[in-house]
């Protein structure tokens, strides 16, 4: 819980961004980038979640340990992808037993 | 004398209102922790229920009591009344519910009105449940697996479905609030290094019920939208994977397992201190392991993958981190045996709990690790071996630790002595009964006897009926601590604030507490389980 | 105007600090909640990159960028809501929380809309889907997790609404000052978060393949 109020501007600076980021993000997703297009695109969303973590919701201005308990969320739905996604990324690696030879 | 003069004339939270409207409507922890009581002990009941169809049908080889189709809906109901309606609140809702705030020396949880809808979410899951139950049962097992839940099985599975998903936000909500209690509540100069073991494990439960219960929810929701929609999200002939289904089920499904045991832990590091009137041994090892339990139990979860079609890599790793799992809880086990070394032991009927607890989620534990190892899991997976396995823990763990509690902090609840003889005698029987029942089972698994099956190869028979014979015992050991509680409500001996000399603030307070629980907040200056060692004394 | 301190606790600022990390718990849940979705999502259009790139050139980007907007400029709104609460001007409070469900609104008509738009172009997975590029069951897949996703998204939305709606009342009652302002602020919590899954959910279904 913040004590603290947090200057108009500051508010009006991080809309601004957020506006840009969205013009960013539309833009680029028309010029072909391979595989860096998605990896953009997630990463521009992931940048507007975290300025309006810590500013429009006070983060930046809370507590440490309100921090964890906000990261903590995200940690754990990484561990959902990595463990995810690593099964299915690795399952060319190994081909499947065959039937043993006669 | 005095004392039952006492406990007529002096309020507590039984006595301090009376009347359905004063239940029902409480916010007091104390009241919505028997509340919880009544309702999984419910479930308990019907649950076995469950189990005794599925061990008389399993007497005979052949499938002569039920059809095929009942015994699936048998063991189906069976697991999901258990786990999500019995194993999973039980001991954090009861005893959690009752202690936590006591022992950290608060009022009350952070959120009581969110205690008590966790308490109306929990009943109106089991009243969903129930409904699935009366209206033809579930017959894809507690687990689900897709795509035979989600398009092919002509049973009521969105049903069933919606009563888990309402009883998870239960669990979640109980969660939230010990999490947030914990941080913010704790009384004046009680650190976290001076909290008891109890409150620990909780905590660990609680991180495992708000981060994992939710992916479990979305999962089941997306089954009941295959179902209901008629399309295929884990359909593969829409192109869907129903390994996907069990990657998520199984991403909440095992921490939740983790659930249903810490709990128990945290009672028993209770029982051990108090019953040996011991310092428990390694106490910063035995609260970290809780955590690292919650923690590094979130990345396990493949190993109920090994033969599904998973990636090998990813089944190695898996597999390397479900031994490493393993590691915190042999360390528990190390110090509570190091606390009972040179303790002075007294083989009360908690205590009895507690020791038979320790032995048989050892021997749970370390067939586990068989289970971890890839090579062997390809023998035994879906065997009876893996029922023998998670039944120790869960029922020769988890469920040992929940009576044991019970029986322990029974004065304090309930403001009565149990009857030990009665108490110790029920304990020997399902210690006696549960080892009949489900040792046999490891044999049976190794052996290769399937297990969701209602008919089986003769050879296997020897062992079923003594497998059915223990759950018979069982049943009677769990049924004699139901009439003794309750005949001791009414006869029992009046339990002083502190009947067994322990430490701990809820010893502090009269037995039944009143309702602000404390009348001065307490001021913590002694680290926990501070008892005067009597080993020194004594060589 | 009373400062409400609950009997568990033992002053007004352990009562905020407890309210709020409440809160952040409960949207941690959240994320997992919609998290699970996500990850279903992402492991399809890995399998089935084209078919995905395909179905989602289907949606509307200009209506998809428009709602993004609407709802970073609703968060705005919320945030100068709060800033209000915090000083105290109970009007300005009113206007900001209204014009955020204003916005709200905005947002689910023109979904709404789109959903229809869909329905229209039986793109509706089900007996009525039809498909005229290839590996038609693929893209059925893409129009499953759109709608799941963005339908749960909606009713959060609807809630949040709901949330405001409340919030203006009881501001408008004087239930709240510069003192205790706590429950706008969990709102406000609640909204931005419901905003951070949309800012997500924009790019990954409708950025697809927008490039060929």
């Amino acid at each position: 819980m913040t004590e603290t109020i947090v200057p108009k501007k500051i508010y009006f600076r991080v809309w601004g961004t957020l506006l840009i980021l969205l013009a960013v993000t539309v833009g680029v997703a028309y010029i072909h980038l391979g595989w860096f297009n998605p990896a953009a695109a997630v990463g521009i969303a992931g940048i507007k979640a975290l300025i309006i973590i810590l500013y429009f919701m006070h983060v930046r201005y809370s507590p440490k340990v309100l921090w964890v308990f906000v990261s903590a969320g995200f940690v754990w739905l990484g561990m959902l992808f990595l463990w995810t996604l690593g099964d299915y990324l690795t399952r060319s690696y190994l081909p499947p037993p065959t039937i043993w030879p006669q | 004398m005095s004392t039952q003069l006492a406990i007529f004339t002096r309020e507590h939270y039984l006595n301090v209102s009376y009347g359905w409207k004063s239940w029902l409507f409480t916010r007091d922890h104390k009241r919505i922790a028997l509340l919880f009581l009544m309702t999984i002990t419910f479930f308990f009941f019907l649950g076995g229920a469950f189990a005794t169809m599925v061990r008389l049908e399993l007497m005979t080889p052949q499938g002569d009591l039920f059809q095929a189709q009942t015994y699936n809906k048998l063991f189906s109901m069976h697991g999901i009344v258990m786990i999500f309606l019995f194993l999973i609140p039980s001991i954090p809702a009861v005893l959690g519910n009752f202690l936590v705030p006591i022992m950290i020396g608060a009022r009350d949880l952070a959120f009581p009105r969110l205690n008590l809808l966790s308490w109306y979410l929990l009943v109106i899951g089991g009243v969903f449940t129930l409904w699935a139950i009366v209206a033809g049962g579930v017959d894809t097992g507690w687990t689900f697996y897709t795509p035979y839940s989600s398009l092919f099985s002509n049973t009521n599975v969105v049903l069933a479905v919606i009563g888990i998903f309402i009883s998870g936000f239960s669990s979640i909500l109980t969660g939230l609030n010990f999490i947030v209690t914990i941080h913010q509540m704790r009384a004046p100069g009680m650190t976290w290094f001076r909290l008891p073991l109890f409150i620990w494990s909780h905590y660990a439960t609680a991180i495992i019920q708000v981060l994992g219960t939710p992916v479990v929810a979305i999962t089941l929701l997306l089954v009941a939208v295959e179902r209901v929609w008629r399309v295929g999200i884990f359909d593969p002939a829409l192109g869907g994977d129903p390994i996907l289904f069990q990657h998520l089920f199984w991403f909440y499904s095992h921490p939740a397992v983790y659930i249903m045991i810490l709990p128990g832990m945290g009672v028993v590091s209770e029982l051990i201190t108090t019953h040996s009137h011991k310092q428990i041994f390694g106490y910063t090892f035995v609260a970290f392991s809780s955590l690292a339990i919650a923690i590094i139990g979130f990345a396990v979860w493949g190993h109920h993958m090994f033969v599904a079609g998973q990636s090998q890599y990813a089944s190695l790793m898996f597999s390397i981190l479900s031994f490493l799992v393993a590691i915190p809880s042999a360390i528990k086990v190390f110090n509570w045996t190091a606390t009972l070394y040179k303790g002075s032991i007294s083989y009360s009927a908690p205590m009895l709990y507690a020791l038979g607890f320790i032995g048989l989620f050892t021997i749970g534990g370390l067939t586990g690790l068989f289970l971890a190892t890839t090579a062997v899991d390809l023998h035994v997976t879906d065997t009876y071996f893996v029922v023998a396995h998670f039944h120790y823990i869960m029922v020769g763990g988890m469920v040992m630790a929940y009576l044991g509690g019970i029986h322990h902090w029974w004065p304090k609840i309930s403001g009565k002595m149990y009857p030990e003889g009665w108490a110790r005698l029920a304990a020997l029987i399902v210690f006696i009964g549960f080892n009949l029942t489900f040792f046999p089972q490891f044999v049976l698994g190794y052996l290769g006897m399937p297990r969701r099956y209602y008919a089986y190869a003769d050879e296997f028979q020897v062992l079923n009926v003594m497998s059915t014979a223990g759950a018979s015992i069982l049943a009677v050991g769990y049924v004699l601590p139901m009439v003794y509680l309750i005949w001791s409500l009414r006869y029992g001996e009046s339990a002083s604030a502190n009947p067994w000399g322990a430490t701990g603030l809820e010893w502090q307070i009269p037995s039944p507490p009143p309702t602000e629980n404390f009348e001065e907040t307490p001021i913590v200056e002694e680290p926990a389980y501070n008892y005067e060692s009597y080993s020194r004394a004594s060589v | 105007m009373s400062l409400i301190v609950e009997h568990q606790f033992d002053d007004y600022e352990q009562q905020q600090q407890a309210t709020t990390l409440g809160m952040w718990g409960f949207l941690a849940t959240e994320v997992l909640f919609f998290g699970g979705m996500f990850v279903g999502y992402t492991v399809y259009r890995m399998l089935y990159h084209a078919p995905f790139g395909e179905a989602s050139r289907h949606l509307d980007i200009v209506l998809g960028a428009v709602n993004t907007g609407v709802l970073l400029c609703s968060s705005l709104t919320m945030a100068l809501g709060v800033h209000e609460a915090q000083e105290g001007n109970r009007r300005m409070v009113m206007l900001f929380l209204a014009i955020t469900a204003a916005l709200g609104m905005i947002f689910l008509g023109i979904k709404f809309f789109e959903y229809y738009q869909k329905f229209e172009e039986h793109l509706i997975p089900g007996p009525h889907f039809m498909w005229n590029g290839a590996d038609a069951r693929h893209a059925s897949l893409f129009f499953i997790f759109y709608f799941v996703m963005t339908g749960m998204h909606a009713l959060h939305m609807v809630i949040g609404i709901g949330l405001m709606a409340i919030l203006v009342f009881l501001t408008w009652r004087g239930k709240f000052s510069s003192v205790y302002y706590a429950p706008i602020e969990l709102g406000g919590l609640y909204w931005h978060f419901v905003d951070i899954v949309w800012v997500f959910l924009f790019p990954l279904l409708y950025l697809v393949e927008r490039s060929r």
